[in-house]
């Protein structure tokens, strides 16, 4: 047993000996590889960690919600529809909701208006969220100015700004007043812009927004169910960003195995000749260049994984934040919990380090099986 | 003292394994750590009744995602395509995926 592991310990040496003689080459292929697993690993943290946090805060989002649609078009919804609504039998409450949009040209940014159930600001004042207030440097006493429906400006004074650790939910909110909301848009006392529904038993959702499509032909309900999967589909390994990063990074390591996999330099099957003549085994060339294999994709492998880590989680994903900014001059500063899935670290072990691997010691094999005198011509 | 190299490599992979055994426990004390501040955004989001992530403000359609539709990505006029940056990075919530497409979208969840 001693013997085996000097013997592994001496091949070992050797074959970081011959790695290092090629330190160009060899350290230009790390760091590809490491850049490649970075990548794929950034993405699988960073939209897990999204999906899990997006569960985990939405799991108090409302349970049933009903708009109206004109010829394909939203339109505010009636206080009447929630009478109807309400006569459905397992409904327990029916709430108008009031929210909408307000594009701010000074600052090209986008705002949410919501009209809060409890504790709203007094008429005159507003709550903003703390991505507002870091664009505008506005701060609680300070005065904001917003152009009504009307074309005339309104002037709020900040109550308080939203708490900073709530980003993530409410960079862009400013909390309103009910009265305020509606003279600033316009929208009537009878109407609303959506409505919440409570209902009482959860495996009803979806037959209760079924009779509400039936009772209001022109009203669109949006269950809860469907607000949580949202996150789940649209951040799915399948979907949008990560299908193209994905599509990129594999690529980019197919070509990398199959350059690997076509066959050797020169130079290595040289090198095998050399060592066949001076007495290697067969096994003994298989095993060095399993060390070679092991010993780059294990390395690419753990500083990937151990980088995506610290960029998704200690570093914001800052490399990701211009593709998910857009356009948008108002992007909430947020630090993932670090929710990993230990399957997804052994999905790029097996995916990566595995492959690599076995297509170095293939064309390996095919050398050193040959005689050693017609590998060195 | 002169170490081989089989030492100085072994020494390598064995920090970098211990690195990231540390990562995998950080995370699990993080994750207990942050359940209290994720129990008040939970909170403000059954309050103010929110339904999404503040993820991408440019769009009406990417800012609720949930609450999109078909038709505002496409700006509501003929010919005039998406065009959106965050646009191309979400698509669109399952309950707007036409059933013959959805199972190849949500079986992708994990």
């Amino acid at each position: 047993m001693r013997d085996a592991l000097e013997r592994q310990r001496h091949i070992l040496d050797f074959t970081i000996a011959s790695l290092l003689r090629r330190k160009g080459k060899n350290g230009s292929l790390l760091a590809v590889y490491t850049l490649i697993i970075f990548i794929l690993a950034s993405v699988l943290f960073f939209t897990h960690a999204l999906k899990r946090e997006a569960t985990e805060v939405l799991r108090e989002t409302p349970e049933i919600i009903v708009q109206r649609t004109m010829t394909g078009r939203y339109q505010p919804i009636p206080l009447a529809y929630a009478d109807r609504i309400r006569d459905i039998r397992g409904v327990i409450t029916v709430q108008p909701r009031l929210w909408g949009y307000y594009y701010d040209g000074n600052f090209l940014a986008n705002y949410t208006l919501v009209v809060p159930r409890e504790d709203p600001p007094e008429p005159g004042k507003i709550d903003i969220g703390s991505g507002i207030s870091r664009i505008r440097e506005a701060y609680p006493g300070d005065i904001i100015g917003f152009t009504g429906h009307d074309g005339k400006p309104r002037n709020f004074s900040i109550r308080k700004i939203l708490s900073d650790e709530s980003q993530l939910i409410s960079a862009d909110l400013i909390l309103i007043s009910e009265a305020d909301y509606r003279d600033f848009s316009g929208i009537s006392a009878d109407q609303a812009t959506d409505l919440v529904l409570r209902v009482r038993n959860p495996k009803e959702y979806t037959t209760i927004a079924e009779k509400i499509t039936r009772l209001l032909p022109d009203s669109r309900p949006i269950v809860r169910t469907e607000i949580l999967r949202t996150y789940d589909a649209v951040f799915s390994w399948r979907s949008g960003l990560v299908i193209v990063i994905f599509s990129a990074a594999a690529l980019a390591f197919v070509i990398f195995a199959w350059d690997k996999a076509t066959g050797l330099s020169a130079e290595e099957r040289r090198e095998i000749g050399i060592l066949k003549a001076v007495g290697w085994e067969t096994s003994d060339v298989l095993q060095m260049k399993f060390w070679e294999g092991s010993a780059i994709s294990l390395t690419a492998f753990l500083l990937g994984m151990i980088l995506a880590y610290a960029h998704v989680f200690f570093a914001s994903s800052f490399l990701f934040a211009p593709v998910l900014k857009g356009w948008s001059t108002l992007y909430p500063q947020f630090r993932l919990v670090p929710y990993v899935n230990f399957g997804h670290v052994a999905a790029i072990f097996f995916l990566t380090v595995v492959p690599y691997t076995v297509t170095t010691i293939v064309p390996s094999w095919r050398a050193a099986t040959i005689d050693p005198d017609a590998v060195m011509r | 003292m002169r170490f081989s190299h089989s030492a100085l490599y072994l020494a390598v992979t064995g920090t970098l394994l211990a690195v990231m055994a540390g990562l995998g426990a950080y995370s699990c004390f993080a994750v207990v750590a942050a359940t209290p501040r994720l129990v008040r955004m939970s909170l403000m989001v059954k309050n103010l009744e929110l339904t999404d992530l503040c993820l991408f403000s440019e769009a009406s359609y990417t800012r609720h995602l949930s609450m999109a539709d078909r038709f505002t990505p496409f700006q509501d006029s003929p010919m005039v395509f998406e065009h959106f940056p965050s646009g191309a990075v979400a698509g669109p919530p399952p309950h707007l995926i036409p059933i013959q497409n959805r199972r190849w979208i949500q079986g992708g969840e994990d």
